[in-house]
């Protein structure tokens, strides 16, 4: 699907609007994500970003408008397809207890019936990508560390080569050390990966270190949708006062 | 020493009506647990059915287990023996255990576990098998045990409409007065729900941390 992909956007809303029990949760919302770019949805808790990524996988569908995947309205998918075709990470990883790292990460391949050698390969490959040893591919999650945790998180999103990465909020449970060292490695991959990417956060910090445009939402509806070079420079109240929340931690 | 003796005299009966519990015991837990378990996670899916089924449970549990019996004597095949009757009734006995910790234990798997399973893309079939049923299998199993610790003494009482078992010495024994035939029913039966309730309580164990391991 990588092939025809080229041309459009990897990810289009167009107007979409997602709404529940009468709330809106998302309303018409319409952006377009690029193959190899990376867009960081910034926005407070309850602003519709969660929301907004669970429409690119379908494990929501718009109220009205739609979301294109690959230039193919997500209703259009077959959903377990659009899935695979979809890496999806969320804070500490949501790894399955009950599975190894190994078994973890190489779940997708393994329902595609890869063959068991390839399967091992990549594991191994993918673990060293994230910074981890393979012999920890014989642990459980349990045994890991929350840094750990989610570079297995990230490891397991990427197992079958998918074009697209989603992730919510993905270090937020982390200490803050480890959780710049993963900031910047996530950079660094995601600067040889090129894929398209839409990572949700409410750090300022994060948002303009990883990317390329940043979307701010409030109250589910997209304020500003700007390049990263552009955000702070922005006169807009709501970004204005995100950047002072931000710089208020200078030292005095 | 009187207790005893009966039961090296009577060892050849001790035996056989053992025997006929554990196969009371063992058909009913086998039937509850291939109806129990789906209807579990069918109203996992369905959630409008659970207060039917968890109820409808529910109330076959407050039947006294006699006048459960009773009821079902007129049924056609199942009342014409003693021993299909008693399977039956404790079949339906063993249901509401099953069933409400299958739905629990289904319930209590971490959703952000079973939501990051669907955005991987696994199929309905998939997540229930390789997900939730894994995750829930020591609640499950917790379920079978008590439902089987439960039948074994329930079973006692099937020998008053001739299913045998062991409760054959329990009512000879009262019949007669005679503490020594009571405590030869009694006593197996007792060791029987011991070692059920040792035996699943081992394995619910292995399951549990399974689910934990560290």
């Amino acid at each position: 699907m990588t092939t025809s992909a080229s041309d459009g956007p990897a990810i289009t809303f167009d107007s979409a609007s997602f709404r529940v029990n009468g709330r809106v949760l998302v309303h018409d919302l319409t952006l377009s994500v690029n193959h190899g770019e990376t867009l960081v949805l910034l926005g407070r808790s309850g602003s519709g970003k969660t929301t907004s990524l669970k429409l690119i996988n379908r494990l929501l569908v718009p109220s009205s408008g739609e979301v294109r995947v690959n230039g193919k309205s997500t209703t259009d998918w077959d959903p377990i397809r659009l899935r695979r075709s979809i890496g999806y990470v969320i804070q500490d990883g949501g790894l399955f207890p009950h599975f190894t790292v190994a078994r973890n990460i190489s779940l997708v391949p393994q329902i595609e019936n890869w063959p068991q050698e390839k399967i091992g390969a990549r594991v191994r490959e993918l673990l060293t990508l994230v910074g981890l040893t393979p012999d920890l591919g014989d642990r459980y999650p349990q045994q890991l560390s929350g840094g750990q945790r989610q570079r297995v998180g990230v490891a397991r999103a990427l197992a079958a080569d998918p074009p697209i990465l989603l992730l919510d909020e993905p270090f937020g449970a982390l200490d803050p050390i480890t959780r710049s060292e993963m900031q910047k490695e996530f950079r660094d991959l995601q600067r040889r990966m090129k894929k398209a990417v839409i990572f949700v956060t409410h750090d300022l910090r994060e948002a303009l270190l990883l990317a390329d445009r940043v979307a701010l939402m409030e109250d589910g509806r997209l304020i500003v949708n700007l390049p990263v070079t552009e955000f702070s420079h922005s006169r807009e109240p709501l970004v204005r006062a995100y950047v002072e929340a931000f710089s208020g931690a200078e030292p005095r | 020493m009187n207790f005893w003796h009966f039961l090296v005299a009577n060892r050849q009966q001790v035996i056989d009506l053992t025997l006929e519990h554990i196969a009371l015991v063992g058909l009913s837990i086998l039937f509850a647990v291939s109806v129990g378990i789906p209807l579990g996670i069918l109203i996992t899916r369905v959630p409008q059915l659970s207060k039917a089924v968890l109820g409808g449970a529910n109330i076959i549990q407050t039947i006294p287990s006699l006048a459960l019996f009773g009821f079902l004597l007129p049924a056609p095949w199942i009342g014409e023996r003693g021993g299909r009757l008693a399977v039956l009734a404790l079949t339906l006995y063993a249901l509401l255990p099953l069933i409400r910790n299958t739905y629990a234990g289904i319930r209590s798997v971490d959703p952000a576990v079973v939501e990051a399973g669907r955005a991987m893309g696994l199929t309905d079939r998939q997540l229930l098998f390789q997900v939730e049923l894994p995750l829930a299998s020591g609640v499950i199993v917790a379920g079978v045990r008590i439902a089987t610790v439960v039948s074994v003494g329930l079973a006692t009482i099937a020998a008053a409409i001739g299913a045998g078992g062991l409760g054959e010495f329990i009512f000879r024994g009262l019949a007669m007065v005679n503490n020594q035939v009571i405590l030869a029913g009694a006593v197996p039966a007792a060791i029987l729900a011991l070692s059920a309730d040792v035996g699943l309580g081992a394995l619910e164990r292995r399951l549990g941390t399974l689910r934990l391991k560290s």
